[in-house]
């Protein structure tokens, strides 16, 4: 059966919450709360991840990785090019002298960190996207914005769910 | 003190009056411009002329090989400072008055990090000879050496301004989306929907942008604290009378942030008046800023008190006699100069009706900026004047007109950037905006449910 996309747009995120709510608990045939059920919002709202449920971010681990990449990488190319001149004379100073070796690597430790956290972000985050097949500019305004993909069979129940919640506009089109 | 921001503002009239912003500023904004292009020429012709006929030109000799060209470079090091205090120090210490005024902070951040990179390249002279402080081999496998704090400090501030241009974009993106919604002509609809990057505001977009936002900004802490140890490191890890002290990193630090927030206060006051951001820019919101801003003079005059002290009681005979010679000699005047906007004029900062006084406060910022600048001078030029050896001291050498020339055009390339940048991004956050409202006034609704209740009780019994 083919899919269909519905919008629905909220004046505030109490409304959006008991939308959200109902859609879960709800039995509605091809419809999966957990994969088919976006929330559009202008702001950060912590309590979207509440009522979502939580959902895990691994940006941190690109953060340890990107972290520990870049100082590993750093040291091993500051040694590496102080070794190259093993053979002169160094005047009893060590050929590779740690500490001040230390600062270069704790700056690369940070370059790799933060490249490699906005690479993580663009991964997790999924962007550069492409337009969602329904979008509102008025959810960059003061609406939010309840997405949903489901079955046709389905459609009328879940308007019956968005006009419930009082919802000020459903757009829908049919999805790919 | 009055609300940092009424609660009741609409989220949509938040869009239209930043959004406006991007589009029809005062004329100020075009007279600003104007001046910042003329500066800009004149360092370029200085720049020209400097490099056609030689550093010379510059009036530097031996043993003034430094002149006001590193000075004014850690000047504008120590300006990008002010971007990771608002942004990154605040933002951790969930400080929500920041949010109207942090993401301009952020931008002069980025721009005064571009302006001390041209010091550098300026300061050599022969431009192309930057590549030395690079970790780049010479033909004969020679690479540069990497014990130099030189090194570190090209390194440090690559690693601060590419980090700093990626905190301001990430941190911009939500409001490039706006911006993309609700422009719907020409180059700058495009150039939106470029680096919106497709951003819908999903909650998948903004669990992930949180965690990276929160840990960028924990990475630009240590990070600005390093840069300016680094090139604090320039200056003490040498053994020249005077710069061989201690407290030279963390004084550094606090000179960085004691000027980079007196320059907040005068952009604050540009761009709240130039873009009318008066709803936005609020008085409570400037005098927070005046607050920090005071405190961190007191630390700066605190570290430059170690200073003076540790000079004087260390029977290092030369370092005291640049010290002397700062304070009575041909410096004198820069001097207390220094003291006086650095460690005086802060003052001014405590008088509460001064606090919120837009005049008062903007003479206030720029003579602290003028004492920064002139602590940069005074740590640099009196040091080379009158080193170890009474035979190499020349205190007479003055800086030619060619380098107060492209002193002065930095100021404008600066300006330049910033308006350009104030112009095209919006300068306050407007989803941080709207967050912070959205806070406020369910903080007020539960104030006042709670008042509700306690006169309930009260009447029941």
């Amino acid at each position: 059966m083919s899919k269909r996309y519905l919008l629905a747009l909220y004046n505030n995120f109490d409304e959006a919450e008991a939308v959200v709510s109902e859609l879960r608990n709800s039995d509605i045939k091809g419809f999966d709360a957990a994969d088919d059920l976006v929330v559009k919002s202008p702001i950060e709202h912590p309590e979207v991840e509440e009522f979502l449920g939580e959902k895990p971010v691994k940006v941190q681990w690109f953060t340890l990785g990107g972290a520990l990449t870049g100082g590993l990488l750093a040291f091993t190319l500051i040694a590496g090019s102080q070794a190259s001149f093993y053979s002169q004379m160094k005047g009893g100073k060590p050929i590779v002298p740690i500490p001040p070796d230390l600062v270069l690597t704790y700056e690369m430790f940070i370059l790799g960190g933060v490249y490699i956290t906005v690479l993580g972000f663009l991964i997790c985050a999924g962007l550069p996207a492409r337009r969602s097949p329904l979008y509102s500019a008025k959810v960059s305004e003061d609406q939010i914005g309840i997405l949903v993909k489901a079955e046709d069979g389905s459609v009328a129940k879940l308007r019956e769910i968005f006009t419930k919640h009082k919802a000020l506009e459903i757009q829908e089109e049919a999805g790919r | 003190m009055g609300k940092d921001i009424r609660e009741d503002i609409a989220w949509a009239q938040i869009n239209k009056d930043v959004l406006k912003s991007l589009e029809s500023p005062r004329k100020l904004y075009w007279v600003i411009l104007l001046v910042a292009i003329a500066m800009v020429g004149v360092a370029v012709g200085c720049e020209i002329y400097q490099y056609n006929v030689g550093l010379g030109v510059g009036n530097f000799d031996n043993p003034n090989v430094w002149g006001l060209y590193i000075a004014t470079f850690i000047f504008w090091i120590g300006m990008s400072h002010s971007g990771t205090l608002l942004s990154a120090i605040l933002h951790l210490m969930h400080a929500d008055w920041r949010k109207p005024i942090y993401r301009f902070a952020e931008a002069m951040t980025t721009f005064s990090l571009m302006t001390a990179g041209l010091f550098v390249m300026v300061h050599l002279g022969r431009l192309w000879q930057v590549y030395y402080a690079l970790p780049y081999p010479s033909e004969r496998w020679v690479w540069p050496n990497f014990q130099s704090p030189l090194l570190w400090d090209a390194m440090a501030i690559f690693t601060y301004l590419s980090s700093s241009v990626l905190f301001l974009y990430i941190g911009s993106i939500p409001d490039l989306a706006i911006c993309r919604d609700n422009i719907h002509q020409g180059w700058r609809k495009k150039l939106y929907s470029i680096l919106a990057l497709g951003w819908e505001g999903t909650d998948r977009q903004w669990r992930n942008f949180r965690i990276t936002y929160l840990t960028v900004a924990c990475f630009l802490i240590p990070l600005a604290v390093s840069v300016h140890s680094i090139v604090a490191s320039d200056f003490a890890m040498s053994q020249q009378p005077g710069w061989h002290v201690t407290s030279f990193p963390p004084y550094f630090v606090a000179g960085a942030l004691y000027s980079g927030c007196a320059a907040i206060i005068t952009l604050f006051i540009i761009l709240r008046y130039v873009f009318r951001f008066e709803e936005y820019m609020t008085l409570p919101i400037l005098k927070k800023t005046v607050r920090l801003t005071f405190a961190i003079a007191m630390v700066w005059t605190y570290l430059n008190c170690i200073e003076f002290a540790a000079t004087w009681y260390s029977h290092d005979e030369a370092a005291k006699a640049v010290l002397i010679e700062k304070a009575t000699g041909r410096f004198a005047p820069f001097f207390w100069g220094m003291i006086f906007c650095g460690s005086v004029v802060p003052f001014a900062l405590m008088v509460k009706k001064w606090q919120t006084s837009i005049p008062v406060m903007f003479a206030v910022s720029l003579l602290l900026n003028l004492g920064m600048w002139l602590e940069r001078w005074m740590i640099v030029a009196p040091t080379f004047s009158h080193g170890y050896y009474p035979w190499t001291w020349d205190e007479h050498m003055w800086p030619s007109m060619v380098q107060w020339g492209i002193v002065f055009g930095s100021f404008g390339w600066f300006t330049l950037l910033f308006m350009v940048f104030c112009k095209v991004v919006p300068s306050v956050s407007m989803y941080e905006v709207k967050e912070m409202v959205y806070h406020r006034s369910l903080a007020k609704k539960k104030e006042e449910q709670a008042v509700k209740e306690e006169l309930a009780a009260k009447g029941a019994n």
